[in-house]
């Protein structure tokens, strides 16, 4: 009995490392001029994952459903860009990123998160 | 012209382009439309109200909503009020559940699980407990789900998961008690249920106190008037604010808020502009003077031409700057933010090894019997005691609270590097003119030598400066005309850079410059020599009239220092900060300010672009250190400073022109920009300090590190209460920095 415990834990600890680390959600590709809508509701962005080639120009229109104050702003914190989202109401950020790699996109507590893959 | 953005709904092809741009121009008001297919939004510019456009793009068929308008503060604020109630009504349903169980167990009032009978009765608990979970927490496992499809975790993940545990074993051993040894079967629910409450109730807690940390952007926002009074056609008419186009007149009256930035064409009034500047005295507006948006008419009505609307005005720009800075992180963060992100998935394998601990070695501390129920209650308390937000809100709730305060004052800081860096500084660097001084030189006395009158010296001078752009010449020719001198006319006028001027006036050779002019001419100037070394001692310029090679006069002029510049510098030492000046004037006159003002070291006969250069000397010494210019002339400097001060007379100051712009045009205000700085940095580090110690003591003691020592384990219910008030902590002691007073502000 004991070491069934232990295997399972032992099992369970790995399958947080590579579910939460070594492990990501499907992006979502956009192309040039594009715009994405991205809802904001129960702490998750939706997609929170999406890719994109370098120096292309596309928008995100977030959408936030969430009530909770700390979905009220999303940071780009590498871009040194941010965005106030009001209850209901779109609002759009424009971006261009001309150096590939991972940009992050959170709420002001890094809780919630996304990334923009740059390629 | 304003222009209005609109998010379209329900195009579906080319064609409907063409039907929505039919729908947008049929409104009245609208000049030109565009209609962006790809990005489903529309572009409208005229005088037309959104809620036009909406009806007739909805009338043809489609959906719209305006983008990116400001938002209505009542309106959030209604939202964010419905959402503290419902957090409250949950954090109620839940206590009420979960403490008269926990009060009845207390009691030992609750059957026991040895029973069919105690079972049943604990079966319905774990019924109601489970409507608790979903009416009061169900927005937590929502979340977590959500979360844990995207790979991510967040505090709902620790919430769902420490409850959830808590009612899933509870409700196992309500079915097979006989799975654990007698000693060890107690049912959680109440636990469950308490901690959804607590948490729930510290959100609403939370909640209402972030709404204080933003109490400086909403009165920013509450400067702008919701409409205008506009000229058209003859006739005066309210207008929304957004339909107010450039170059139309609009009229003031006494009392009423200026709705956009323009230029007063008929009237005048004292203008109080001390809510976006701090300077606590109305301004007088003339015919030709700007007005700006968010400022109160105090007297007179005036009608002026808009010059900026919409995002352009001044307070349009303001606000967009505070909002940038607040979302904006220091370095000092940066640790929190790298921590924060991958704390939840470390929580979650601590929890998993703690559970592993006390169900292997529970024996090893006498509690052989009760390990599965030990190893159960301290993963969940781990869970439930971790709080990442606190880690993650330590920077960002400081910094909005601190920048905003700033802004109160008619400090702007351009973002929380800047204000860390402002903290550090240990030395400033001032420009003597427009800065310490009010950089507009007068005359301050007149000496005659020979035959010549004080009168006469001063027509001189004043008709040969005439023709002079150098800016003592205004000082000079603005004395003539309150002496209401009529000028002669100068013939053969000559600058020569860096002496002075001449001229023939009425056959005569008229020189006026510095004593290297005089020398050049050969002139005997020995009669001014104490008149000139008591100016330099008073810092004051001399310049020298000679007539026909023979001296006639000193003019003395004088740019009188600030009135509140000695009391800022002194506050400056206060703060430890070693002060410099910079100046273009010479040796003489500089120490003589210098010594006034008891500044520690100063560099004269500064060209404007050596300025850089001494502000690099500085750095090389290794002092951190700030520069106060005027944003345009000192930009390299600025630029090179470790922050750049830009400071300014009202709202005229080139916003974003540095690192810090003061509104103001006191020295204060850099005292007050160092001083919340160094506040703003203090509170994130006893935000980060707590947020670090709560976790790092909290998750041991939780996964029952005195258990050992004290035979003790923590309560998951004090877990839920004490990471409930966690958050409440951090976002009240930033509070703290809302009494935060700045000196010589209006506020």
């Amino acid at each position: 009995m004991d070491i069934f415990v232990n295997i399972a834990a032992v099992i369970l600890i790995l399958a947080i490392i590579w579910w939460f680390w070594l492990s990501t959600a499907k992006a979502q590709t956009i192309s040039e001029k594009q715009v994405v809508e991205i809802l904001l509701e129960d702490g998750v962005y939706n997609p929170a994952r999406i890719e994109v080639a370098a120096g292309q120009t596309f928008s995100l229109r977030f959408i936030r459903k969430d009530a909770s104050p700390c979905a009220e702003k999303v940071l780009f914190n590498q871009l040194d860009k941010s965005l106030e989202l009001p209850l209901n109401q779109p609002r759009e950020i424009e971006l261009n990123i001309s150096k590939a790699g991972e940009y992050s996109f959170c709420c002001e507590m890094n809780m919630y998160r996304g990334t923009l893959l740059v390629r | 012209m304003a222009v209005k953005h609109f998010s379209i709904g329900g195009m579906s092809c080319a064609g409907c382009v063409a039907s929505v741009e039919k729908a947008l121009n049929s409104v009245e008001g609208v000049e030109s439309s565009s209609v962006n297919f790809a990005e489903h939004t529309a572009e409208v510019e005229g005088h037309v109200s959104a809620e036009a456009v909406i009806q007739s793009v909805v009338a043809a068929g489609y959906e719209a909503a305006l983008l990116q308008t400001e938002e209505d503060t009542a309106e959030k604020e209604a939202a964010e009020f419905e959402h503290y109630r419902s957090l409250l009504k949950k954090s109620l349903l839940a206590a009420l559940v979960g403490v008269p169980l926990f009060i009845l167990g207390m009691s030992a009032l609750l059957p026991d699980l040895n029973s069919t009978q105690g079972q049943v009765i604990w079966f319905f608990i774990g019924l109601a407990t489970a409507y608790v979970i979903w009416f009061s927490g169900g927005h937590f496992y929502k979340g977590a789900w959500k979360a844990f499809k995207n790979h991510n975790a967040n505090m709902d993940t620790l919430i769902a998961l420490g409850t959830g545990t808590a009612w899933l074993f509870s409700m196992v051993i309500t079915f097979n008690p006989e799975l654990v040894p007698s000693l060890a079967r107690h049912a959680y629910f109440e636990a469950a249920a308490i901690i959804i409450a607590l948490i729930n109730f510290g959100s609403a807690l939370e909640m209402r106190a972030r709404g204080k940390t933003s109490e400086a952007i909403k009165r920013l926002i509450g400067l702008q008037p919701k409409t205008a009074r506009v000229v058209r056609n003859g006739k005066e008419q309210d207008v929304a604010i957004s339909d107010v186009g450039l170059d139309e007149t609009v009229r003031v009256r006494p009392g009423e808020k200026i709705a956009v930035d323009g230029v007063i064409i008929d009237g005048h009034s004292a203008v109080d502009e001390s809510m976006l500047t701090g300077e606590p005295l109305p301004v007088e507006k003339n015919i030709g003077d700007e007005v700006v948006a968010g400022s109160i008419n105090k007297s007179g009505s005036f009608l002026f031409q808009a010059k900026r609307i919409g995002s352009e005005t001044a307070l349009a720009q303001i606000i967009a700057l505070v909002r940038k800075a607040q979302n904006s992180k220091p370095a000092i963060g940066r640790l929190a933010d790298s921590i924060s992100a991958i704390f939840v998935p470390v929580v979650l394998i601590v929890a998993v090894i703690t559970f592993m601990l006390w169900f292997n070695f529970a024996a090893s501390f006498g509690a052989a019997e009760m390990r599965l129920s030990y190893a159960l209650v301290t993963m969940m308390t781990v869970l439930i005691i971790a709080c990442p937000c606190a880690l993650g809100l330590a920077t960002p709730i400081s910094i909005m609270v601190g920048v905003g305060k700033a802004a109160e004052f008619g400090v702007l800081i351009r973002n929380g590097e800047a204000l860390q860096q402002a903290g550090k500084l240990n030395a400033v660097v001032l420009d003597k003119t427009g800065t310490i001084t009010k950089g507009q030189p007068t005359v301050t006395s007149v000496q005659s030598y020979a035959k010549w009158q004080q009168q006469e010296v001063l027509k001189l001078a004043a008709s040969i400066e005439n023709a002079s752009e150098h800016p003592l010449a205004e000082a000079i020719i603005k004395a003539a005309a309150e002496n209401e001198m009529t000028l002669f006319a100068s013939q053969a006028f000559k600058a020569i850079a860096g002496h002075g001027v001449t001229a023939e006036i009425e056959g005569q050779r008229v020189l006026l410059g510095n004593a290297a002019l005089m020398l050049s001419y050969n002139i005997d100037v020995s009669a001014a020599q104490m008149e000139v070394r008591r100016l330099a001692e008073l810092a004051q310029t001399a310049i020298y009239l000679a007539v026909d090679k023979q001296l006639a006069g000193i003019i003395s002029v004088a740019d009188p220092i600030k009135e509140d510049s000695a009391g800022a510098i002194d506050a400056l030492h206060k703060l430890g900060i070693k002060v410099i000046m910079l100046t273009g004037d010479n040796q003489h006159t500089a120490k003589a300010v210098a010594k006034q003002l008891n500044i520690d070291e100063f560099f004269a006969e500064v060209l404007p672009a050596h300025k850089e250069e001494k502000v690099a000397l500085l750095q090389s010494q290794g002092y951190v250190v700030g520069m106060v210019g005027d944003g345009i002339n000192d930009a390299p400097a600025l630029a090179r400073a470790d922050v750049g001060f830009a400071i300014g007379t009202g709202t005229d100051v080139a916003i974003e022109s540095a690192d810090v712009t003061l509104m103001r045009g006191s020295l204060n205000g850099v005292v007050d920009a160092i001083a919340i700085s160094r506040a703003t940095v203090r509170n994130i580090k006893q935000n980060l300090f707590g947020a670090f110690i709560y976790n790092s003591l909290g998750i041991p003691v939780a996964a029952g590190i005195l258990f050992p020592l004290t035979g003790l384990l923590l309560n998951p219910m004090i877990a839920g209460a004490a990471m409930a008030m966690s958050s409440v902590t951090v976002v009240s002691n930033a509070n703290r920095l809302r009494w935060f007073r700045a000196t010589g502000a209006v506020k």
